[in-house]
């Protein structure tokens, strides 16, 4: 056994509303640069869909991720090590921008600079690869809430298999939303397929990243994701991820798609894993046993064996501790509701999800529900507009045994809450016959329903003590203000412009003006109460 | 030797010495302080159909010349005499072989370079390092086909191994026969005068992505692991080139 520690998110698909506000606030802390401008390190799809970039679910288009050979053994999908190297001046299987959408922004300066007029100036969209006027044609939502379902969602890979059942019309319509980041898989293949070894994957928590300096952009790693996670930076020529917020996680914080997320349906904790069983997981003959051949490479940290073990292999107390409280172990091993998206990539994905329900909910309620029969609870299951096998296309390989296992157990939980609502009777063996003690079915409705901050994130700091004594060390040998650009390498000091030009002004609430760059006197809003005069707020036009 | 003029000295003598001094330079200064910017800047994200083509083709292409280039240049033309390769089957070997290059080669530089001028997204990204040393290439690809196939191939042959190579081999064991090829046709000329001026550019541009081709791919563990290790911070003003500042242009 050679424990090591894997931080991990579930996320509840029941509570997404499809916001976007985890994409839009990964987007502006990580991907607001030149070059990734059509990168969504966090993106949320709506199902079903052709998704984001086109079809990347489709393996025997993209063949990414892992397969096994003739002879059972695993490999990657897209070939051996030497293939690599002999494709490595044209990459067969690497999507074009355009299956992401062409990334593009909009000519806001004519809106501003358009003189007083009666016809509304219009902004064209400006393509941020060349700079010139462009006809935009697809995006990494343009399907958001089905918008073009007709047309493109039968694309979906998932829907391989049950294309008579669905249909695509209106009024039978199904949706969901699928909030995906990187999964920091244990048996990454982007890491496999990386020619350079510029990817890696950190000892301590599992977070796969890109090493910048060492990546020489030969674009394996993009193909080689099944999740299509990594991405290609058009300006530098390097491959980019999803970070899993590393410096959040270091100190202890949920990543900023979790920390924002209205809906609270991230899960954010530890999981402890035997590496030495990794490999035969991955490489289970039968793609639909990969979810339980996953489970089984978790380890219990309740077991003080388990425990014994991590503390060898160096994993600090406060860690296996962590572990203990891990509200992703509940959920994925304990009450067995969250599940892995796509085990059949054989990469050992750690961001599960838990199948959403709501719809099915509904069907419950208009059938009504029969205190007398509770098993009335689950009649509906098959019959639910998300249909069962859509849902194991996506998490289990096609099985649909473990989802109709997971939404009967929240089905029984609802039952149960609403039955402790309006003072009903219950069935003594509902807990039961979905494989639960009723207390068990209380925690899963606290860490589902209540879902307290401190429960949905349970993430032990990272121990750099030994970095912190060399910063120590640092600042005493080295003034702290010689950073780059810093005021004591000859940047500016005091005085400057912007934001840094600001200094408080005797009367408080006044604000004050200054000189803009095009010799107009302007106002700072910055301190501003917004009562007291403001000259120069609006700047005075010619008049015309 | 005693013969040569300052421009002979100076074209065939220091301007080798100067490009390689540059060459070896440059590539250490680059690899200690542009690691981040040391890479094959794909443009296959935005253009696949050309690429799939002229890449390949182009790469293996030189692949082929260079090996040309080690064996008419590098190898000393007694070496394969001595073997027993006669004079006319090594022009032969030579002309046809490097005949295939040549085409390989060519066919693949216009391919590519045809993309990088006129698809739009393609051009976006190229820099004006990538144009100097995109035309250094073209003359050098362009005088290195025309006497392979114009002279060795069609016409009466020209043995450059009696000329360019001694001289070539000589800065490197120093003493260069500056007559050898000063004597030398014009386009032989143009052709090595170019192929320093590639070196001279080559640290600075994207071609540095050659020495990084990663065949230790071939042996490592797939899955790569590293430990936290904690090190001393940069010291101030060796953080090398990081990102690029927002909104500045390639």
């Amino acid at each position: 056994m050679r424990v090591m520690a894997n931080v991990a998110m579930v996320m509840n698909l029941d509570k997404c509303i499809g916001c976007h506000t985890c994409s839009v606030t990964c987007k502006q802390v990580w991907t607001n640069r030149p070059g990734t401008e059509y990168v969504y390190f966090n993106n949320v799809e709506t199902k079903p869909g052709v998704g984001y970039p086109k079809r990347y679910e489709d393996q025997e288009q993209w063949h990414g991720g892992w397969a096994l050979d003739k002879k059972g053994r695993l490999q990657l999908k897209a070939g051996g090590r030497l293939r690599k190297l002999l494709t490595i001046f044209y990459n067969p299987d690497l999507p074009t921008i355009d299956d992401y959408g062409d990334p593009w922004t909009y000519d806001y300066q004519t809106l501003i600079e358009a003189p007083l007029g009666t016809r509304n100036p219009s902004a064209h969209s400006i393509s941020a690869l060349t700079g010139k006027d462009m006809k935009v044609t697809w995006g990494s939502n343009f399907e958001d809430d089905l918008a073009g379902a007709p047309e493109h969602a039968a694309g979906d890979p998932n829907l391989a298999g049950l294309q008579e059942r669905v249909r695509m019309e209106f009024e039978q319509v199904f949706m969901f939303y699928l909030p995906r980041i990187c999964e920091h898989c244990l048996n990454p293949s982007c890491v496999a397929s990386c020619p350079s070894g510029a990817m890696y994957k950190r000892a301590e928590d599992g977070i796969v990243l890109v090493d910048q300096d060492r990546c020489r952009g030969w674009r394996m790693c993009v193909s080689g994701c099944p999740y299509k996670k990594v991405y290609f930076n058009h300006r530098t020529g390097k491959a980019e991820k999803c970070t899993f917020c590393f410096p959040r996680i270091e100190a202890g914080q949920p990543t900023v798609c979790s920390e924002t997320c209205v809906g609270r349906l991230r899960y954010l904790g530890l999981f402890l894993y035997d590496a030495d069983k990794v490999l035969d997981a991955a490489a289970t003959p039968d793609a639909q046993g990969l979810y339980e051949a996953q489970l089984s490479v978790f380890l219990d940290p309740h077991d003080p064996a388990v425990q014994a073990a991590a503390a060898q292999a160096g994993i600090p107390h406060d860690w296996i501790e962590a572990a203990k409280r891990s509200p992703v172990y509940e959920l994925a091993v304990r009450h067995k509701v969250a599940l892995p998206l796509h085990p059949e990539y054989r990469t050992l994905p750690m961001v599960w999800y838990i199948p959403p329900l709501s719809p099915v909910s509904d069907v419950v309620d208009a059938a009504g529900y029969d205190p007398d029969r509770p098993d009335a609870v689950f009649a509906t299951i098959d019959a639910l507009r998300i249909p069962v096998e859509y849902l194991a296309n996506l998490f289990t390989a096609g099985d649909p045994a473990p989802i109709r296992r997971v939404l009967r157990k929240l089905a029984a939980v609802r039952a149960i809450q609403r039955a402790g609502q309006l003072g009903l009777d219950l069935d003594e063996d509902l807990p039961a016959s979905v494989g639960a003690s009723a207390d068990e079915l209380d925690d899963l409705f606290r860490l589902l329903a209540i879902a307290k901050y401190e429960d949905r994130y349970v993430i032990p700091p990272a121990h750099a003590e030994e970095a912190g004594r060399l910063m120590g060390q640092h600042e005493q040998l080295f003034c702290s203000l010689d950073t780059e650009g810093g005021p004591g390498m000859g940047g500016e000091g005091p005085g400057g412009h912007g934001i840094r030009s600001y200094r408080p002004t005797g009367t408080p609430g006044a604000g004050q003006t200054f000189a803009a760059e095009d010799g107009r006197t302007r106002f700072n809003l910055l301190g501003w109460d917004g009562r007291s005069p403001a000259p120069g707020l609006f700047p005075e036009g010619e008049a015309s | 030797m005693t013969n040569a003029t300052t421009a002979q000295i100076f074209w065939w003598v220091a301007l080798p010495y100067l490009t390689l001094g540059v060459f070896v330079v440059g590539h250490v200064w680059r690899w200690r302080y542009d690691q981040f910017g040391w890479t094959s800047r794909s443009t296959q994200l935005q253009e696949r159909r050309l690429l799939k083509w002229g890449a390949p083709i182009f790469h293996y292409g030189t692949f082929a010349a260079i090996a040309g280039h080690v064996i008419g240049v590098l190898i000393p033309e007694r070496w394969t005499h001595a073997v027993g390769i006669p004079e006319p089957v090594y022009r032969w070997f030579s002309a046809g072989a490097g005949t295939l290059a040549a085409v390989l080669v060519i066919g693949g530089i216009t391919v590519l370079a045809t993309r990088r001028l006129f698809v739009p997204r393609v051009r976006a990204t190229t820099a004006g390092i990538d144009y100097v040393a995109l035309v250094l290439l073209l003359i050098v690809v362009l005088t290195g086909i025309a006497p392979t196939i114009g002279v060795n191939l069609l016409g009466h042959g020209y043995d450059y191994r009696a000329t360019v190579a001694p001289w070539f081999r000589g800065l490197f064991s120093g003493s260069p026969d500056i007559q050898a090829i000063a004597h030398a046709p014009l386009i032989y000329q143009i052709h090595a005068t170019a192929a320093w001026m590639v070196w001279g550019v080559w640290p600075f541009s994207r071609l540095v992505h050659a020495w990084s081709y990663p065949l230790w791919y071939l042996w490592r563990p797939y899955i790569v692991f590293r430990s936290r290790k904690a090190t001393h911070p940069n010291e101030p003003g060796t953080g090398g080139r990081k990102w690029r500042k927002i909104g500045v242009p390639y």
